[in-house]
């Protein structure tokens, strides 16, 4: 287990460093135009000369690209990038925001697995009853849904007609936990649904394949209730495949539905200033929010891996079922 | 793997006979047996899957609506997508309206009240007709998807042949980038380079593409998603690269061009297809998702995620201004994944692989289709 810990982590040190160069050429290089171009697209909108001409200085667009690539991540790392348009610190911003991104995020997580397993439990112990069609449903319209069209549907007639939520904002959970959960069940719904389809799909048909497993026989030909073998043989090696799907998705959320989410029910977190700089066309925000993010995501993406490998241990034996199961 | 007691009587009869396989009629004596493709038989089991022919439909109705476009701006709405009417008045059932009124809310549809025009109602302040940018939206969100899906695919398959072909160093190369890419997640991959790209462009050697253009959020998409085909295609060529067809290919002493070409993309075109609707949907997601926050689309041109995003500022006056484009893209979407998934079936019906991407399991009842004729 060690072992496969190191490994990991050291693969883990190698892709961040990959996605930092990912993110240097995508705002640096690939534009192209030159040094001029570069440092006018990190001015803002409306620099004047003498800004522009700071910008490519501070930033070292007369130097070589490595020494570029180190300045960039110097600035991002030790907090000292600004947004040259809102004269914000950018780092500062994105600490602000974390409470309410992490609230919009993790109570989508821990609503899409509870309920998934739910539904998936019961759509496999009921299979080609309703639960299941609906599912089914749910899931393939979750899929083809853009999240703006059910978040902008939900604001409108349960927030604005009805007047049954909260319209917007965010409310710290320690200010007042009530307040807090009421701002953010229509967010997390409008996130959530496709998962929740999604999820119990996966998790129904490998419920179906364990059952016809060996021990699953076992576990029933010496006298454990069926209740038993449902929950403590099936649902448990049924789980395991979803524990890497949940970071992958985990990760999806954040850079994606989140921002779109947030701006639209006005939570002021990382994505609302993500989206905020993205209209403004101010480049130094979505910078460091697609650096710092795709690093998490990284991060997360490895404890995951190392969880999944502490469930099954085929995967840091490095068997050949096992890698394919990873893949 | 079904867990429901299979039998069918049929099967007995003729031993030699897969489930899923159309069967063989029994044909009168004298006369040959016609030979069946691949192609036929799976257009047959197509033909049999009701719903998946119904979004067919969809879709279809779908494009021709923005191919109607031009039809319905000169003879209906007598409008282009662009023109303003801000200080236009309508006549709707002998009453006059503002097109925009003084404090700028744009008119709400009036369906036919005045003989078609702004049958969707205007779009912002500017007063531009919601139907006929609709209608040309929808060309620039089709377009959009289509062409990256084609470049996904061109990409992910050419680069799939070659890693897994070659192997070694330039698989290893290949693939540690897709790695990378696919580290990221598409939309915040596609966000940062198109907000990097809209706001001075692509100058890339002697490419050089304004920043307003469709074809900046295109080549965003389609080399996000080429990864995502990428991955999934270099595993089948792996497994036809042990195929005997392949070493009876290299016995004759073809060249890898035509091993790639001619031997194992014949055999990869049935998933490529599959693949290719899939994508064309994802595509159209993440186009919404860009255009949405302002890293897609960018003005003069719009598309549905444009609109939508443009009518969120009217989301309380008039909500359908944002839902009437968010629900094309659904159902636009919709359809593809609904058809695609039915092509897959029809064109893989055993299929252990499920081959979307994110699945990576079995649908078990899928797997097996067992039906005559």
């Amino acid at each position: 287990m060690l072992r496969f810990i190191v490994r990991r982590l050291a693969g883990m040190v190698l892709v961040l460093f990959a996605c930092s160069v990912l993110v240097f050429v995508i705002f640096m290089v690939a534009p192209g135009g030159g040094s001029d171009a570069a440092a006018r697209r990190i001015a803002g909108k409306n620099a004047t000369p003498q800004l522009i001409a700071n910008v490519r200085k501070d930033f070292g667009f007369d130097k070589s690209l490595p020494v570029q690539y180190t300045t960039m991540m110097k600035k991002v790392f030790t907090g000292s990038l600004v947004s040259y348009s809102s004269q914000l610190n950018v780092d500062d911003e994105i600490r602000k925001g974390i409470p309410a991104t992490f609230s919009v995020i993790i109570g989508a997580a821990v609503l899409w697995l509870f309920f998934g397993i739910v539904f998936g439990y019961l759509s496999a112990v009921r299979a080609g009853g309703f639960t299941d069609r609906a599912l089914t449903v749910i899931a393939l319209v979750g899929i083809s849904i853009p999240v703006f069209l059910l978040a902008a549907f939900l604001l409108y007639y349960l927030t604005f007609k009805l007047t049954w939520f909260p319209n917007g904002d965010y409310v710290p959970l320690t200010q007042d936990p009530i307040s807090w959960a009421k701002h953010l069940i229509l967010p997390w719904f409008a996130l959530v649904v496709l998962y929740i389809g999604f999820y119990s799909r996966v998790l129904r048909s490998n419920m179906l394949d364990v059952m016809n497993e060996d021990y699953v026989r076992t576990a029933r030909a010496k006298g454990l209730s069926e209740h038993q073998v449902r929950i403590k043989h099936v649902l448990r090696n049924a789980l395991i495949p979803i524990v890497t799907i949940f970071g992958l998705d985990f990760g999806a959320v954040l850079g994606g539905g989140d921002l779109v989410i947030e701006s639209i029910f006005n939570i002021h977190g990382v994505g609302y200033f993500a989206a905020q700089a993205i209209s403004n066309q101010d480049l130094p925000p979505i910078m460091a929010v697609t650096l710092l993010g795709a690093f998490f995501i990284v991060f997360f993406n490895a404890l995951v891996d190392i969880a999944y490998a502490y469930l099954d241990p085929r995967i840091r034996l490095g068997t050949d079922a096992a890698g394919a199961a990873a893949a | 793997m079904a867990t429901e007691p299979y039998s069918e009587p049929v099967l007995q009869q003729h031993p030699g006979r897969e489930p899923g396989d159309p069967g063989i009629p029994s044909a009168p004596e004298g006369v040959p047996i016609e030979g069946r493709s691949p192609w036929y038989m799976a257009y047959r089991r197509l033909r049999r899957n009701k719903t998946a022919l119904a979004f067919l439909g969809l879709f279809i109705l779908i494009v021709i609506f923005v191919i109607a476009a031009p039809l319905w701006a000169t003879k209906v709405a007598h409008s282009g997508p662009d023109s303003t009417h801000t200080l236009q008045k309508l006549t709707i059932g002998g009453e006059k309206k503002d097109v925009v009124t003084p404090e700028g809310q744009p008119i709400a549809p009036v369906w036919f009240g005045a003989g078609g025009k702004f049958f969707l109602g205007a779009d912002s302040r500017l007063g531009r007709d919601e139907m006929v940018r609709l209608m040309y939206g929808g060309r620039v969100s089709l377009f959009i998807g289509i062409v990256s899906g084609i470049i996904t695919t061109v990409f992910g398959v050419i680069l799939a042949l070659i890693a897994a072909y070659y192997g070694g160093w330039v698989d290893s190369i290949l693939s540690r980038i897709a790695d990378v890419i696919w580290a990221f997640p598409v939309v915040l991959l596609g966000l940062a380079i198109g907000t990097a790209l809209a706001i001075s462009g692509l100058h890339l050697g002697p490419i050089t593409i304004a920043s307003s253009s469709v074809w900046i959020p295109i080549l965003i998409i389609g080399g996000v998603y080429t990864p995502y085909m990428y991955r999934p295609i270099r595993g089948e060529v792996l497994a036809l690269r042990e195929k005997e067809f392949v070493e009876a290919a290299v016995a004759q002493g073809a060249g890898p061009g035509r091993i790639m070409f001619g031997e194992m993309l014949p055999n990869l075109w049935s998933i490529i297809i599959v693949f290719f609707t899939l994508n064309v949907a994802n595509n159209m997601i993440l186009e919404s998702y860009l255009s949405f926050l302002g890293a897609g689309v960018q003005p003069p041109s719009s598309s549905w995620g444009t609109m939508a995003s443009d009518g969120f500022n009217y989301v309380y006056s008039d909500p359908l201004l944002t839902l009437i484009p968010a629900v094309m893209i659904l159902l636009t979407v919709l359809s593809l994944n609904v058809f695609g998934d039915g092509l897959r079936d029809a064109l893989d019906p055993k299929a252990k692989l499920r081959l979307e991407a994110r699945t990576g399991k079995v649908e078990p009842e899928a797997a097996v289709e067992t039906e005559g004729v």
